[in-house]
């Protein structure tokens, strides 16, 4: 039997821009996106496409939904997703979905898998790059009400079950579960396929679907910032307070004399 | 519900007995909020199967209750079993705010159980503070370029906390403190998804986590024979090698050696950065050092602005010389 998988995914500023280019704008409390630096697919959303087109691989058959939720130019890393092999986009875009949190994300595309219908498998990143929080796939999980494993490394369908191995600090373990469940996918499953430049025009022809808030029967108070649980009272940029002391010497074999000496001195080592 | 009261800290354990270090900093951190405002009592909730003996130990460290659930189903963490206690423990102690860890339990239970209780949680929080009554939660984001700061419109309010980002309270033997058995009801088919194995990275002299020095390098350390003269740096300093996610990423290194956003935190006294660009990511994991010292060819890279001390050149050459003067202080 043909599995339905479903990825989400977000577009998020570069991670990789040089840290000059970040700027925040304290009153709006809003990243402001420096101009020539192109939003991305977040990295580990990626990773998590790259999962689920494993299991398509390894089964030999299976359809993969891509899920967005962001503004009309999120649109581009559905397609990032379809050109890596995915089969269907879906763009969840509406002015009332803006500035939400994990709850009112979540809320919203699971609304959309639920309309979706019949899904087997959600992957997603275990966090985006941009708010770092960690907590939109296990909300999908939980008013999915299926069980989720998080930080998966690898996946493997077996006997009508996902088995599922977690990456932890101090190791890995395996876990097991039935279907429907979800997955969020951490860095240690491998890098993600680079899209070929014949799938990439195959993509660029595909059509995406797109549902407002009204088409996936939800009313603007409960998504966005005027559904979310959890407010931003303050966004800044924290300043460094270290000093940097260089160490310089005639030579290499002296400049590291004098870092030994000056951590003796400090009483480090 | 309603009537929230107090602040109710998930209490862990740790391989080799007690409890874990972040349920110390946990209470420490909670009476830190009681201080500065919030209501008590601070609680404590002891999961597991034959855990009883340490709500003492909990106590010591700060707690006022301790709400011990003994079940067999709580023997090794599961997302669903644990999910499913921890629900029933805080219904019944209905605390006004929850704080995990952010630890491999917290991270993956505490935005399961907020979403089970109707509310919310902001992770990896690094400063809690009281604000108008409600819970201030500051959190770096942005890869730790930015710092935002969270509230919760729900009841209870919840977050992890990132470690050692908080500081335990001094061990009080004396401190007294009332234990409380919570009769938690689960079934076999909670325990989602079924552990069918765990294996430990097989874990070489001292601990990461617990080492005072760190000698980590990154991507320029070019390879894994790159790292042979910071095992060497560590080995003289009695430290552990530490690494990049890039260099985890590349098979230079194992992944329980990686130190960062999405790995380890460390807190040693001394940091030794090299090859490292000092990317945010792997700042995260390591903001908690003394002191920092970068060994970078590049005098733009990011690490010399958290290094207190650096030294622009090449690692290959500084290394030997480094190993050499400290192996002479050190007699």
């Amino acid at each position: 039997m043909a599995l339905n998988m479903i990825v989400c995914v977000k577009q998020v500023p570069d991670p990789e821009a040089p840290a000059s280019a970040f700027k925040v704008d304290e009153a709006a409390k809003k990243v402001v996106t420096a101009a020539g630096v192109a939003p991305v697919i977040s990295q580990f959303d990626a990773i998590a496409v790259e999962a689920a087109l494993r299991i398509k691989d390894a089964m030999g058959e299976g359809k993969i939904t891509i899920i967005s939720l962001g503004p009309a130019s999120a649109r581009d890393v559905i397609k990032h997703g379809l050109a890596m092999g995915a089969d269907e986009g879906v763009l969840l875009s509406d002015p009332a979905f803006d500035d939400g949190d994990g709850y009112a994300t979540g809320l919203a595309l699971t609304t959309a898998i639920k309309k979706l219908g019949d899904t087997d498998i959600v992957f997603c990143g275990r966090q985006a790059t941009d708010w770092d929080m960690g907590v939109t796939g296990t909300a999908i999980a939980e008013m999915l009400g299926v069980p989720s494993a998080t930080f998966a490394k690898g996946v493997k369908h077996q006997d009508g079950k996902l088995i599922v191995e977690r990456a932890l600090p101090d190791g890995f373990e395996t876990v097991e579960m039935g279907l429907p469940c979800l997955v969020t996918v951490s860095n240690e499953m491998g890098e993600p396929r680079y899209p070929k430049l014949q799938q990439i025009m195959m993509a660029a022809r595909k059509q995406i679907t797109t549902w407002s808030a009204a088409d996936l029967g939800l009313s603007p108070d409960q998504v966005g910032a005027a559904g979310a649980r959890l407010t931003l009272e303050r966004l800044f940029q924290p300043v460094s307070e270290t000093q940097c002391e260089l160490i310089e010497g005639e030579t290499v074999d002296e400049a590291a004399q004098k870092l030994a000496q000056r951590l003796r001195e400090a009483k480090i080592i | 519900m309603a009537n929230e009261k107090g602040i109710l800290i998930l209490a862990e354990t740790q391989e080799g007995g007690g409890l874990a270090a972040a349920t110390g900093e946990l209470l420490g951190a909670a009476r830190r909020l009681v201080d500065a405002g919030a209501a008590g009592p601070v609680a404590a909730a002891l999961l597991g199967s034959g855990v009883q003996a340490l709500a003492q130990e909990a106590i010591s460290l700060g707690a006022d209750e301790v709400h011990v659930a003994e079940h067999q189903l709580l023997g090794e963490y599961t997302s669903g079993a644990y999910t499913a206690a921890m629900e029933q423990v805080c219904r019944q102690v209905n605390p006004a705010i929850v704080l995990l860890g952010q630890t491999n339990i917290g991270r993956d239970l505490a935005p399961r159980l907020a979403f089970r209780l109707g509310t919310t949680v902001a992770m990896d929080c690094v400063d809690l503070s009281m604000g108008g009554g409600k819970l201030l939660m500051g959190r770096p984001c942005y890869g730790g370029n930015a710092r935002a700061v969270n509230a919760s419109r729900t009841m209870p309010q919840m977050a992890t906390v990132r470690a050692k980002s908080q500081d335990p309270l001094e061990k009080d033997p004396s401190r007294k403190g009332e234990v409380k058995s919570v009769a938690v009801q689960l079934d076999p088919s909670q325990a989602t998804p079924r552990v069918l194995e765990r294996k430990k990275a097989a874990a070489e002299g001292i601990r990461l986590e617990d080492a005072d020095v760190v000698v980590a390098g990154g991507r320029g350390c070019g390879g894994p024979e790159g790292f042979q003269p910071l095992e060497e740096l560590a080995s003289a300093l009695g430290g552990a090698v530490g690494a990049s996610r890039a260099a985890c990423d590349l098979g230079w290194r194992p992944v329980s050696e990686q130190i960062g956003l999405t790995g380890k935190v460390v807190g040693p006294t001394l940091y030794f950065a090299i090859a490292i660009s000092g990317a945010s990511q792997h700042m995260a994991g390591c903001t908690g050092a003394k002191n920092i010292v970068a060994i970078n060819k590049d005098p733009e890279a990011n690490i010399f602005k958290s290094a207190r001390f650096g030294i622009v050149g090449d690692f290959k050459q500084v290394m030997p010389a480094l190993i050499e003067a400290v192996k002479k202080l050190k007699g």
